[in-house]
This record gives C-alpha cells, sequence and structure tokens, in this order.
C-alpha cells in the first residue's frame, strides 16, 4: 500500500492548497478527487466560471448601455453565447491544468476517484468503473467541499431547473429568469443572465436580500439592481415548481404562508444556500462527529473526533468562502508539519461581484449595536470621487466603522467599482489594528478610488476633506 | 547580494540608541567585522561591526538620528564569493531565538521587541509628537508591539513617567546676547548622566559627611615598594588599591553603606563591587571592580587601570557598568579640596576623594607638617544613619592611616 504523510480528499481551494502547502513542508502527500478536473466547486462550477460569466457579461452591458455616453457607437451589439461559454470554459481550464502543474511541480500523487476513510489512516479511492486501491496516511484531510441546498417541492434537473451549476452552462439566454434566493450567489448569476438579456426575478425568504451583509449597503444594492431591472419579491417563498409545460410555473406565497401566486419562467434557479458535503466519506463507519448542520465537527485545530483525521473548508464551520478554506488549507497544512498554523476569522472579506460590486470585511453596524459597541461611521460616496467620475461610475460608497472610544477600524463595508480589491487596504488595516486616522493619515494616489477608503477613514476619524 | 546592517541588542532595558557618527561612507570597501558606525547610548558608545566583507550600499541612519534594537542602519553589497547568507553575529550578542534567517527577511516578529522597533502607527506618531514623547517609550499592544492611536491617547492622558516636572521655558536672552550664543545639542550620554543625577537627588535623602586623612604612612608605603611593587605585578602601586581595600573593610563592618532600596526593602549586598568613576571626554562613567573583596591589592591596580583606559577609549561594554554595590570618585586629580559628591543611584553610598595637600596638624602636640587629604561620604540617609556614616569613614580613615589594619583585618 503506498504510503503518506498527508492525504487530502478533495481538491478545491481547502484540499488543493493544503497538498501543495504540505508538500512544500516537506511532506509526502497524496490527493484524491473524484471529478476529471481538480479545483473542486470553486475552479470547475464556482467562483472561477461564475467571475468570467460576470466579467464578459458585464462588458456586454456596459458596450450596450454605457459606451455610447463614453463617445462610443457600437451599432447592432449582438451576443455570441457559445463563444462567451467558451471563454468561461478556457478560463475553467487554464486554472484546473494550473493545479494539476501544481500538482507535478509539488510531486503530489493525485488520485482519480471518491475517497473514503475506510479506516483511521487509511483511505479508499473508488473508480467510476468500481475498481479501488487503498493508500496508508498519518494525517487525512477532509476537504470535500459543499454542495446546493435542495428546496422542497422543487426537483433539480440542470436544464430548466438549475442550481448554479446549471445556471453557469445555460445554452441560452432565457426569456425569464426566476432566482429563488437573494444571497450571493443567487445575485451575481441573477444579474449575469439579465446583462444578457433576461427578464430576472428574485424571490427570497427574509424581507431583505444578502442576509449577514450590512443593512445599508444590502439596501443601497437592492435599489440599484432594482435599477438595472431585476425585480424582487422579498419576504416570499416558492412553494412548488411545476414542470408539465412548455414554461415553468412557480407558486409563490408570502413567506408567513397566505395565498400563493403563479409566476411563469423559463428556468428556475434554485440558490437557497450550501450545505457541507459528505457523502461516501464513510464517516458514520469511522465514527467521526458531525455538527448539527451535518458538517464535520472539529475543534480550533480541525481535528475530528479522530485522531489524525481533520477537516477544513466548506465541510466544516465557518464562512463558505475559498479563502477561507484556502487559509484552513495552510494552516493544517503547518498544523501536521508540526508548526503552529491558525486563522483569524476575524478578518476575512467577502465580496459579491455584482455591478456594482460589493465588498466587506468585520463587524456590521448591526452587529456593533447588538454587541453594545460604540461606533462612528465614516462614509464617502463614489460620486464624490475623481477617478470614479471618469469612469462613469457614480453608484455607491465606501463605510468605515471605527472604535467610538480608541477609533480602531472594526469594519469596512464597501459598494461599487472595484470593490473586492479595495477591501483589502481595510482587511490589513485591521490585521495591524489601525485606526481611521492611521488610514487617513497614509498616502493615497491619485485620483484613485482608493482615495475614497481614504475619505471614509477621514470622515470615520473626524471629517472629510472632499465632501 | 546586500547584507544588512542593523542596530543589535545593547543590553537590559536599553531600547534605543544615537547613530554617532559614520565610520564609512557608501561606496566604500570594508573588511567583515570592521567598525562602520558609532551608536551612543544611555551608558555607553560602541561600534557596529560589518556583517560581512564587501561595499557599503547604503546608509539609512544618518548621524544623529535615532534608532531602536534591529532597526536598519545601511546595507553592504557583499562580494559574490565572501557573502554568506546569514549576517555574522554582532559583537554584542543579538539573541533572537528563530532560526537565523538571511539578511533580507523580514524584521524579526519577536512579540519581545520593544515598540520603538516597530514603531507607532501614523496617528500615534503625530499624538506622541505633540507631547514630545518618544514611542519606544509607551508601552504598544498592537501587533508585534506596535503603539496604536490608543496606546498614544492613554499614554498622554497618563502622567508622563520620571522627570517630567514643568520644564521651565527659558527667557529668551536679550538679541544682542543672542547672537552671541552657541546652541549645541546634549549628547545622549550626557543627558542620560543629567537625568541621573536629577534621579539620585530627587529620591534619596542624600547629604554629605566628611572627614580628613593623614595619607603620609601610605605614601612611606608607595615610596619604599614602588619599584619592587612594579617589577613583580607590571602594574604601578597607586592610591586607588588602598582606597577600595579601606573602603572594603568599612562596608563590611557598616553593610547598610553597600546595600539599596528596593521599594519598601532594603537589599543587602553580601559581594563587593566596587566603582572607579572615571572622566571621559563624553563625561562621567564608572566601570565596576566586581568581586573587589577577592582581589589582591595588584589585582585591583591592573583592573582600575585597564578599565580607565577603555573607558576614556569609549570601549566600556554595558555589563561593566552595571551591577556596582559603591563607588569612588576622584576630584583630588582636577585639584578639588572638598566636595559633596552625588549618589551613583540605586547605591547609598560613594566616597569621594580629594587632594592631597601639605598642611600643618597637631600631632602628639607638636605642629608637624602632614600630607592631608579631605574625604567625603555622600550617603542615602533613608537607610544609613549618621552613627554609620561617620563611623563608616572613620574605619576609611583608619584602614588608610594605618594599613596594618587591613592585614590584621581590623
Amino acid at each position: 500500500m503506498p504510503q503518506y504523510d498527508f492525504a487530502v480528499i478533495g481538491s478545491g481551494p481547502g484540499g488543493y492548497v493544503a497538498g501543495i502547502k504540505a508538500a512544500q513542508l516537506g511532506l509526502k502527500v497524496a490527493v484524491v478527487e473524484k471529478m476529471a478536473t481538480f479545483g473542486g466547486t470553486c475552479l470547475n462550477i464556482g467562483c472561477i466560471p461564475s467571475k468570467a460569466l460576470l466579467h464578459t457579461s458585464e462588458m456586454f452591458e456596459q458596450a450596450g448601455h454605457k459606451f455610447e455616453s463614453f463617445g462610443i457607437k457600437v451599432g447592432a451589439l449582438k451576443l455570441d453565447l457559445t463563444a462567451m461559454m467558451g471563454h468561461k470554459d478556457s478560463v475553467v481550464e487554464a486554472n484546473t491544468s494550473g493545479v494539476a502543474f501544481l500538482f507535478k511541480k509539488n510531486k503530489i500523487d493525485a488520485f482519480q476517484g471518491t475517497g473514503s476513510i475506510s479506516a483511521p489512516g487509511q483511505v479508499k479511492v473508488t473508480a467510476a468503473d468500481g475498481s479501488s486501491q487503498t493508500i496508508d496516511a498519518k494525517a487525512i484531510v477532509i476537504a470535500t467541499g459543499s454542495e446546493s441546498m435542495p428546496l422542497k417541492g422543487v426537483e433539480i434537473d440542470e436544464t430548466r431547473v438549475v442550481t448554479s451549476t446549471g445556471a453557469l452552462s445555460l445554452p441560452q439566454v432565457p426569456a425569464r429568469l426566476i432566482v429563488v434566493g437573494a444571497g450571493v450567489i443567487g445575485l451575481e448569476l441573477g444579474s449575469v443572465w439579465r446583462r444578457l438579456g433576461s427578464e430576472v426575478t428574485v424571490v427570497e425568504f427574509l424581507d431583505r436580500i444578502l442576509p449577514g451583509m450590512d443593512d445599508d449597503v444590502a439596501k443601497q444594492a437592492q435599489r440599484l439592481m432594482q435599477k438595472q431591472g431585476i425585480a424582487f419579491r422579498l419576504g416570499s417563498k416558492v412553494a412548488s415548481v411545476d414542470k408539465k409545460g412548455k414554461t415553468l410555473k412557480v407558486s409563490v406565497e408570502p413567506a408567513a404562508g397566505g395565498a400563493a401566486e403563479t409566476l411563469e419562467a423559463d428556468v428556475v434557479l434554485v440558490a437557497i444556500g450550501r450545505r457541507a458535503y459528505t457523502e461516501g466519506l464513510g464517516l458514520e463507519a469511522v465514527g467521526i462527529q458531525r455538527d448539527e448542520r451535518g458538517r464535520v465537527a472539529v475543534d480550533e485545530h480541525f481535528q475530528t473526533n479522530v485522531r489524525g483525521i481533520y477537516a477544513v473548508g466548506d465541510a466544516i464551520r465557518g464562512p463558505m468562502l475559498a479563502h477561507k478554506a484556502e487559509d484552513e488549507g495552510v494552516a493544517i497544512a503547518e498544523i501536521v508539519a508540526g508548526q503552529a498554523g491558525h486563522v483569524d476569522y476575524g478578518i476575512i472579506p467577502a465580496v459579491v461581484y455584482t455591478s456594482p460590486e460589493i465588498a466587506s470585511v468585520g463587524r456590521t453596524e448591526e452587529e456593533l449595536k447588538a454587541d453594545g459597541v460604540g461606533y462612528r461611521a465614516g462614509k464617502f460616496p463614489f460620486s464624490a470621487n475623481g477617478r470614479a467620475r471618469a469612469m462613469g461610475e457614480r453608484d455607491g460608497f465606501v463605510k468605515i466603522l471605527a472604535d467610538a472610544a480608541t477609533d480602531r477600524v472594526l469594519g469596512g463595508h464597501i459598494i461599487g467599482p472595484y470593490a473586492g480589491e479595495l477591501i483589502a487596504e481595510i482587511a490589513v488595516l485591521m490585521e495591524f489594528q489601525g485606526a481611521a486616522e492611521d488610514l487617513a493619515r497614509i498616502c493615497h494616489a491619485h485620483p484613485t478610488l482608493s482615495e475614497a477608503v481614504r475619505e471614509a477613514a477621514f470622515a470615520a476619524w473626524t471629517k472629510p476633506i472632499h465632501l | 547580494m546586500a547584507t544588512e546592517i542593523r542596530v543589535p541588542t545593547l543590553g537590559e532595558s536599553v531600547t534605543e540608541a544615537t547613530v554617532g557618527q559614520w565610520l564609512k561612507k557608501v561606496g566604500d570597501v570594508v573588511k567583515a567585522d570592521e567598525p562602520l558606525v558609532e551608536l551612543e547610548t544611555d551608558k555607553v558608545t560602541l561600534e557596529v561591526p560589518a556583517p560581512s566583507a564587501g561595499v557599503i550600499a547604503s546608509i539609512e541612519a544618518k548621524d544623529g538620528s535615532t534608532v531602536g534594537i534591529g532597526a536598519l542602519l545601511g546595507s553592504i553589497n557583499a562580494d559574490a564569493s565572501a557573502a554568506k547568507a546569514a549576517p555574522q553575529a554582532v559583537k554584542v550578542a543579538a539573541a533572537k531565538a528563530e532560526a537565523p534567517k538571511p539578511a533580507s527577511a523580514p524584521t524579526p516578529a519577536a512579540t519581545m521587541q520593544p515598540a520603538g522597533v516597530n514603531g507607532a502607527s501614523p496617528a500615534a506618531k503625530k499624538i506622541l509628537a505633540e507631547k514630545a514623547i518618544a514611542p519606544a517609550a509607551v508601552a504598544g499592544t498592537g501587533k508585534d508591539g506596535r503603539v496604536t492611536k490608543a496606546d498614544a491617547v492613554a499614554a498622554i492622558i497618563a502622567p508622563a513617567p520620571a522627570p517630567s516636572a514643568p520644564v521651565t521655558v527659558r527667557a529668551p536672552s536679550l538679541a544682542d546676547d543672542a547672537a552671541r550664543e552657541e546652541r549645541v545639542r546634549m549628547s545622549r550620554l550626557r543627558q542620560t548622566i543629567a537625568r541621573r543625577l536629577k534621579d539620585a537627588q530627587n529620591t534619596a535623602a542624600m547629604l554629605t559627611t566628611f572627614n580628613e586623612v593623614d595619607m603620609g604612612k601610605v605614601m612611606e608605603l608607595r615610596a619604599e615598594y614602588r619599584d619592587l611593587f612594579e617589577k613583580k605585578h607590571g602594574v604601578k602601586l597607586g592610591f586607588m588599591g588602598f582606597f577600595v581595600k579601606a573602603c572594603i573593610q568599612a562596608l563590611k563592618e557598616i553593610p547598610a553603606v553597600n546595600a539599596e532600596i528596593d521599594g519598601q526593602d532594603i537589599v543587602y549586598k553580601n559581594y563587593y563591587h566596587v566603582g572607579i568613576a572615571v572622566g571621559t571626554e563624553k563625561g562621567l562613567v564608572v566601570p565596576v571592580v566586581r568581586d573587589a573583596d577577592h582581589l589582591s591589592l595588584a589585582e585591583i591596580e591592573k583592573s582600575i587601570a585597564s578599565l580607565g583606559k577603555r573607558a576614556r577609549d569609549g570601549e566600556l561594554k554595558i555589563e561593566e557598568m552595571q551591577g556596582g554595590t559603591f563607588t569612588i570618585t576622584n576630584g583630588g586629580i582636577y585639584g578639588s579640596l572638598m566636595s559633596t559628591p552625588i549618589l551613583n543611584a540605586p547605591q547609598s553610598g560613594i566616597l569621594g576623594m580629594h587632594k592631597i595637600q601639605e598642611r600643618p596638624m597637631v600631632v602628639a602636640g607638636k605642629i608637624e607638617i602632614r600630607p592631608m587629604m579631605y574625604l567625603a561620604l555622600s550617603y542615602d540617609h533613608r537607610i544609613v544613619d549618621g552613627r554609620e556614616a561617620v563611623t563608616f569613614l572613620v574605619r576609611v580613615k583608619e584602614g588608610l592611616e594605618d594599613p596594618q589594619r587591613m592585614v590584621l583585618d581590623l
């Protein structure tokens, strides 16, 4: 039986990063992956393909709606969806083969098949044709990620009733798209198809979109998306989807219960969340415990209740974000290699890749209020930022929350151009326990969008200069 | 490949230094261990040697700037042939626990680093600068001990430490006089001496008791055995050996003078490390002769001679000036007849020697010309009472006027 120091089940961001880091630290590493390509959900049917489509669809949107005001006449704008999907596919291919290359470079052995833990220290790899082999591993890391949460009464077929997976490869632009769930994934994919020509309606159970995000930001996002033409049905739930006819009949009722109404759609996207995926791992047989949400239960060192078996990423507690999984991947490799691996969960940025982009790090105003923490909020609109104006981007703002007593920055929230990039500066400041005044006193290039971040810091600390 | 030149650890509780003088400039070729720059600290001036052979590539800390431990002073482009990845250990040991990384590694992240190294945040710097408080003096609670804005705010609210009595603003000189004035910044050493002197005065209940000693017997001894002594021991037979011996004899009888107050405790030292004050160009320094009671007269003389020379050459190490239990200072070499020395805190006694002057004295009812020296003992009256101080000085006098007593342990 092949012997390894470190065996990872799953090659998504959590798994492949853990494997590479462990190899760099001198361990003998095996990675088990059941899909034909590496990279897990993120690279194949998640982060990467969605960002590719978000970018290209946004370009299409700008060409059709913004270029004219810039003095660019486009004429009859046409969409070649096949080519757009082709671009997405080539990006995915580049990334997944990139991971394959990194595995080779780091002398990591990759095993194709479904990984399961046959006994502590043993991983069984079952190939598609049923054949299997077993490998020995001193440390096993479960990195099997997550799957779309199913919706009662709605049957997924990935052609007309889809999860994000199907929504990333629709063969044609649906005339009417109903998105169930106003979270990150639903809004991102809803935006893609709206730009490409769909009439999009988002049905959300809660009375707000983007649960967990700063209220202020969520409200502004909803306003802007409505202006773009996305319709919202908040406080509503989807009871069933009737697939019998040529169009889908979606039964929508108030969340609290009441009279239902029927909406018609060509495609329904179910995006109500994701849940840990641990199918076929053999957890029960080995006695690995799960938590109340079905995730693999781990301690603060990612150790399960069985010695030598660890878990990271979407399969365990914490925000279901690729970068969180990556950080955990690095940490678990370090821990197994005998070093001190640690993840700071307080400063993990979250990004929504709609347009305008949304990003946040740290606490929201609601969280601070709930904890009774005194804070000052400094807000600065992009409409007052020179660079944003030059780009024709007038929507959105930067908001920085600073402790009322010490001025220490507790959270940052951005809605606007390149929010996902701009949030990094605030994360760095928070890591170094910086104050809003500190950020305001650091020279920022002009004219840049980052000046809006600086002005928000000025506003939190004292007064903005440019407002 | 550039090797960094960094400020070494300078001794316990020493957190920063002033760049005194660069001995080399950019472009100079240097050998490994060749002195590059002088650093002045509270206690001593030392030289930082080149971590490797090569050419001085850059100078980051200019003359007169303040640098913290580990700060970047400059860099050397090592010869490809002579280059080693890790910089060689600096003379004064820079003990870092982590594995030695090549010089290009980021600043050592040991959480024990004082705030002065990793500095203060921009807001903190401004806040502290407005109150003239050094970031190194503030306890930093930020990452790796950095001084955050909150730390700075707290520091300016809290009562300022140590010698912060409201600084009396000097009335401006008349225009006519002002043009003839020359303003020179006090060196770090001088600032420290000034501060410590005031601390001593402000802390101890300090006063001075006097006596006089007939140095005749000692001088006779010297005259008689000078050559033999020098031949056998290779060092001149001076006065200091006798004084140190006499003092130790007295300290053994009056332990309070060899003790120190620590909070509400009196710490009686059962060892005798005698500091000998040496005047240098840069100011007064006090190297310590450790366990002087275990040394012979010759060994004491040798030790003092060597320490004195190294003090004047600016080569004393921090450890050589720490741990003293009693100090002897000699104003007589400059001509002083009588003086009231200031205690070398936290010690409780200091002996002042003075000029030997021939005076008419009454000896057995007759007037004789005797070589006399006034002795002064400044002491901390909090733990040394009058009787003890006077008795101490009397014993010193007796030991010097009759050296045979020391042989007989009297």
